[in-house]
């Protein structure tokens, strides 16, 4: 062919899926409390150990979790990453931290926005608690905290805090095993 | 224990891992496929089976692909599987492919893993808004970039190696035509001057997005001799996973990774692998998983990895001794899906001597790494100039 | 060729929606009730491989939290293929064929109620070509049901008497979603929604998991439970374009079926568990297969009585495994699909032990 046909290298076809979701036996529960303004996590009797948000299974044992517990809306950091750039469909501007924070009385940590505080402060074992909303405008959702500020405590040496926390869970292990057997 | 050994004599790669407009997902593939089956001397009749490998169906937005790719790479009439283990699936689809053959029922398999990133937004599939969860995911940068702050704090390592590896692994590059990035101009400073992405992880600390596909034709040793080039061998496969999160996991060294590792070393009769092999060709998406790495494969002591890359004990070019990622790795190529395949294929040039400007003289055995998903999922294999 | 033994299987209940569990909390219990019936724990199993489908779920990765339901730590060697969890089987049963493990445990699950099924597999279609004017898994299965009325080998009425028998024979399956006595008469009065299907002729929405449990005949596991044998399996795939196949047959089906019989040595079946997710499909299967009347099709009801998407072909194989164990026939073949009418096909031959 002589005809000069100009290379089509991109053509944009959007696909939109449409779906409904639901929740799941865990979650719901998890996300009523949320409405409530209380943090609900589960015991996993397999291991003793308390996870937050309960997604309805514990991954170590592959055992379904059912047992509620309430937890602190204090907690302290894990980890963090401070994100720089736009993230695609989030309402977030950047920069903004992001933290894995243990909730006091939880052994899985969860993720989290850190603010009202200089970026450069965060630090690993930092305390923070949350900033909730208005209550008026609660939801079945984590986004109830806006994020967590730090608070006037000194740092936690998290390898001792995992110590402390496995010694706990092996308790509450025997104790719902024992309760299981009687 | 079967007794099936498995050959690679055939290895195809895209001409170079960038933005490709110019062709289709088919064409992307059946490019890799068709220089696999000029280098192993087979053609498209020879191959008794087809395993795809790709990363999330979303980076492209086709549904299962292998059922519309099967045709361009001669699957009609032949049986096809698709592998998807997220990050590591390049590395598990070449060992599913391996199997064919190690299993006695196949005897040449023809497999191929991909990405084709600039037909979707990749970072938009790797940052999903679940329903029910608040949406701070920020993409894999932002999942691995605590656990690189924690390989900080317990190593004490200085704040810049990962800026070490940035460079060394670009420095390697240029010697590998189908790198996506040639920095000619790369040094220390320009990697710690580019911008900070989700602290403490820099661009140029970070792989970039790329289009590309990898094939290999793997043969049991009846078939290995159609090649005018000599195979490579596999003295090893392992797999292993384990859960995203759990209390307490151990994220840094996870214990599949050194599970896997430790069973991949059995087979092949390895105890020290730094002085064993001769290079490796490991998964390093972000910098600082090459120190994470060279201790949990057993190169280095645990909070000592840093010091092999400080050193220039894993550059090609400053004659280290153990070369990691001499073709520029995934820091200088990410199609994600075939990221791991790469790895594989790359340690099996190496021991064929097939690797040109980026070749390590005299390699007999090398490493071929991949993990993905929260650090959880692992495929590895060694390969070997020699029959184990 | 090692002698590889279905010794367990686990269904959950085949649901049109489940509100209330999510994925991991439905296979929980499913992986339970597998190991229970062969008496095996989790740390007998050398091998865990699944098989699901990410747009199913909605969102990239999804195969990565039923990781949870596994208990795996320490770490287990794991895989997993985007396809029907039959090629999980294979995949499993491949590597049992190298030495390398003896016991493996396959699981397949979706809840295709959250999105639009037959939009989501219309995106499976050849991307440039195809898949930008949305052919729904429907409309395609309407074009092949057409092409096979056109070979005048089948009318309507024998669509509907597929149905019949499905809805029938599903009366005895607990976990059916579709059953009772139905008539052909009344089924051939219902509007079109892709002529020449009715709603009746497709398979319905399920959400649901199963899992299978095999292992090499040198490790079968101490449960009373009777094996069975997988003798012989193959698959094959066949072009994707519709316009260059011809739909009324199912080429890839019989040259599979040719190699299972190869490697069992078996040419008759007392049964058959056909992945047919369109009724007009079951009836190009038994031509391709050469299925005669004495087999009984799908004795479960088959995918028209329920439909896990991305398991409902490792329900085949678990459907004949449990019906092998039930009676006293002796063989059986199962078959599984993948990808739009019948383009991927799996045979397997099946023994009791």
């Amino acid at each position: 062919m002589d005809i000069d046909l100009d290379p089509i290298e991109q053509l944009d076809a959007p696909i939109y899926h449409r779906y409904h979701a639901t929740s799941s036996r865990a979650i719901t529960p998890f996300l009523h409390a949320m409405k409530r303004g209380e943090l609900l996590g589960h015991l996993s009797t397999a291991t003793g150990k308390v996870l937050f948000p309960p997604l309805g299974a514990c991954p170590e044992s592959g055992q379904a979790t059912h047992m509620p517990v309430i937890l602190s809306d204090s907690g302290t950091v894990l980890g963090f990453t401070t994100v720089h750039l736009p993230i695609p469909g989030s309402k977030l501007v950047p920069p903004f931290t992001v933290a894995n924070i243990l909730l006091d009385g939880a052994d899985q940590a969860c993720g989290h926005l850190i603010s009202e505080c200089e970026i450069n402060a965060v630090a690993i074992g930092m305390r923070v608690t949350a900033v909730w909303r208005a209550k008026e405008i609660w939801n079945n959702s984590l986004e109830n905290i806006e994020y967590f500020r730090p608070i006037a405590e000194p740092l936690v040496d998290i390898d001792e805090l995992q110590k402390q926390c496995l010694i706990k869970a092996n308790h509450r292990k025997k104790s719902a095993q024992g309760d299981q057997d009687a | 224990m079967s007794n099936h050994r498995v050959a690679i004599c055939g290895i195809g790669q895209t001409e170079r891992y960038r933005t490709k407009l110019t062709c289709s997902l088919a064409g992307l593939v059946r490019e890799a496929a068709l220089n696999a089956l000029a280098d192993a001397g087979c053609d498209w009749s020879d191959i008794d089976a087809l395993i795809i490998g790709k990363a999330p169906d979303m980076f492209e937005g086709v549904v299962m692909p292998e059922a519309y790719l099967a045709e361009a790479l001669g699957g009609v009439n032949k049986p096809v599987i698709r592998v998807h283990t997220a990050g590591s699936v390049g590395g598990s689809t070449a060992i599913v492919a391996a199997n064919h053959i190690k299993s006695g029922l196949f005897k040449r398999v023809l497999t191929v893993a991909f990405e084709k990133q600039s037909e979707s937004n990749a970072h938009w599939a790797l940052s999903p808004s679940m329903p029910f969860r608040p949406h701070f995911n920020s993409g894999a940068g932002g999942m691995f970039a605590p656990v690189i702050r924690e390989y900080m704090r317990r190593s004490g390592a200085p704040e810049d190696a990962g800026c070490y590896v940035a460079v060394k692994d670009r420095v390697h590059a240029l010697n590998n035509p189908h790198a996506h990035l040639h920095l000619p101009d790369i040094d220390l400073d320009t990697v710690k001057n580019s911008p900070m992405l989700w602290e403490p992880t820099r661009f140029l600390e970070s792989c970039p997005s790329s289009d590309g596909a990898c094939a290999m034709v793997l043969a049991a040793e009846s078939h290995a001799d159609t090649s005018a080039h000599k195979p490579a061998w596999v003295h090893a496969m392992a797999m292993r996973s384990e859960p995203s999160f759990y209390p307490w996991r151990e994220e840094v060294n996870p214990e599949a990774s050194r599970a896997c590792a430790k069973d991949l070393y059995a087979q092949a009769g390895i105890t020290k692998p730094r002085e064993e092999l001769d290079l490796a060709e490991v998964y390093v998406p972000f910098s600082w998983f090459e120190p994470i790495w060279l201790e949990s494969l057993g190169f280095a002591e645990s909070g000592q990895g840093w010091r092999l890359t400080l050193e220039g004990a894993t550059s090609r070019d400053q004659g280290g001794d153990i070369p990691w990622n001499c073709s520029g790795g995934v820091l200088s190529s990410n199609p994600i899906g075939a990221s791991g395949m790469i790895r594989f294929a790359e340690a099996a040039l190496q021991v064929r001597g097939m690797a040109n400007k980026r070749q390590v003289d005299g390699a007999k055995r090398a490493l071929g790494h991949a993990y993905g998903g929260h650090s959880q999922f692992f495929a590895m294999w060694i390969v070997g100039a020699e029959k184990p | 060729m090692r002698e590889v033994a279905i010794v367990a299987y686990a269904q959950s209940p085949q649901v049109r929606q489940e509100k209330v569990l999510n994925e991991v909390e439905i296979l929980m219990p499913v992986i339970e009730e597998a190991l229970a019936e062969a008496a095996m724990t989790m740390d007998d199993i050398d091998f865990v491989c699944s098989g699901s489908c990410d747009y199913i779920a909605g969102g990239a990765f999804s195969f990565v939290s039923a990781v949870d339901a596994l208990g795996a730590t320490p770490s287990k060697m794991e895989s997993h293929v985007e396809m029907d969890a039959a090629w999980a089987l294979y995949e499993s049963w491949l590597k049992i064929q190298t030495g390398e493990i003896s016991s493996a445990l396959i699981y397949g699950f979706g809840k295709s109620s959250v999105g639009e099924l037959p939009d989501v597999m219309s995106q499976q279609c050849d991307p440039y070509y195809l898949a930008p004017l949305w052919p729904d898994s429907i409309s395609l299965a309407g074009i092949q049901a057409s092409a096979l009325l056109a070979t005048g080998r089948y009318t309507e009425r024998d669509f509907a008497d597929v149905v019949v028998e499905s809805r029938r024979k599903a009366k005895t399956n607990p976990n059916a979603q579709l059953s009772g006595d139905v008539s052909a008469d009344h089924l051939i009065e219902a509007p079109y929604i892709a002529s020449p299907l009715r709603r009746h002729d497709c398979c319905p929405i399920t959400d649901g998991a199963s899992v299978l449990i095999i292992t090499d005949k040198s490790a079968l596991p101490k449960a009373k439970t009777k094996p069975v044998y997988i003798r012989g399996i193959d698959h094959r795939m066949e072009a994707h374009q519709l316009g260059i196949r011809t739909l009324s047959e199912s080429k890839s089906s019989t040259l599979a079926l040719a190699n299972a019989k190869d490697q069992a040595g078996i040419e008759q079946f007392d049964l058959a568990e056909l992945y047919a997710p369109f009724s007009p499909q079951t009836l190009i299967l038994k031509d391709a297969l050469a299925l005669n009347d004495k087999v009984d099709i799908n004795p479960s009801g088959g995918p028209l009585a329920g439909h896990i998407m991305m398991s409902a072909g490792l329900d085949r194989f678990g459907m004949s495994f449990r019906a092998l164990q039930s009676s006293t026939v002796k063989t059986a073949l199962a078959h599984a699909t993948s990808g739009p009418c019948l383009q991927h096909n799996m045979i397997a031959i099946l023994e009791a032990g």
